[in-house]
């Protein structure tokens, strides 16, 4: 079995002994918290279409932990914005980050959340991240599903590593206020 | 079979497990969570909208009045579960008992069907 493709996790580092792992509290939270982000899929456009390929059982983002999909944001990880945002939806976007509960990342999806796309018109939103704080940006118009699942191990990996004292930092309220964001 | 006092410990460990868990996983939960409040940020859930005023609107009252029947006829149905239990030993008292019992409550049914209470389309 020496050339198979199927690897194992790696653990965190830690003190291992007989039946027991011991680590640190920041290391044990963010792999629970990296295994189960719930998304909260704001999908508009065409990348909301590739989005929901990704849900399906042939790219199926739900062995990442991302099963449960909450529209619900005080219940969700993750913003997933995937799509279009006009200037008219910003507000609606602004404020449903706004109201998602701590921790909380943010996936930009496609070409038109990140940067406005194809679309630099007066309408239209040049990019999420003038008016919310984005964390993984994932390019493409649209990108395929296994692209939109790299953004998301991307966004796994950085709630990995994060320790649970930084969202009630000053640096995390100062990134914040600089987005106008209380 | 005779039940002693002590055959029901059981059903308070496992009703103390349950609290204990909530309990758990509550205070875990909030202590190792970051807490940061905003009025905006607490306001009422409406996807991204500004909510408008508070839910208060007039309900129709058929819906009440289904559930407090439900409860009534659901009361008479507890009551039959000792009579089920204890059918042998109460014979035919206990069942002119229960036939009393049950035609009152018939009364009331009669009374609830009469007054069109059930109709659901007025």
């Amino acid at each position: 079995m020496s050339n198979s493709t199927i690897s194992v996790a790696e653990a965190p580092p830690g003190i291992e002994g007989a039946g027991f792992f011991a680590t640190s509290l920041d290391n044990l939270v963010g792999l629970a918290r990296a295994n189960s982000l719930w998304p909260l899929p704001f999908a508009t456009s065409c990348c909301g279409i590739e989005f929901m390929s990704t849900m399906a059982s042939h790219y199926d983002i739900g062995r990442f932990g991302a099963e449960r999909l909450s529209f619900s944001a005080r219940q969700a990880d993750v913003l997933m914005v995937m799509g279009t945002i006009s200037k008219k939806m910003a507000p609606v976007v602004k404020q449903v980050y706004l109201q998602m509960a701590e921790p909380r990342w943010v996936l930009s999806v496609g070409a038109c959340a990140c940067s406005g796309g194809i679309f630099d018109t007066y309408s239209v939103l040049q990019g999420i991240d003038r008016i919310i704080p984005v964390d993984v940006y994932v390019p493409g118009c649209p990108p395929r599903p296994e692209q939109i699942l790299d953004g998301f191990m991307q966004i796994q990996e950085l709630a990995k590593k994060e320790s649970t004292r930084r969202r009630n930092e000053p640096e995390y309220k100062a990134l914040l206020a600089s987005y106008g964001i209380e | 079979m005779n039940y002693q006092p002590q055959d029901f410990l059981p059903i308070f460990v496992q009703l103390a497990a349950a609290l204990a868990f909530i309990v758990a996983t509550m205070v875990a939960t909030h202590s190792l969570g970051p807490k940061r409040h905003s009025k905006k940020k607490d306001d009422a859930f409406e996807c991204g909208i500004e909510s408008i005023g508070d839910a208060r609107t007039p309900i129709s009252v058929k819906y009440f009045l289904v559930a407090i029947l439900f409860v009534l006829f659901d009361i008479e149905i507890v009551f039959m579960y000792p009579w089920a239990v204890n059918f042998k030993q109460l014979s035919w008292t206990g069942f002119y008992e229960m036939l009393v019992f049950m035609g009152l409550l018939l009364v009331g049914f009669l009374y609830v069907l009469k007054k069109g209470i059930l109709k659901w389309e007025k």
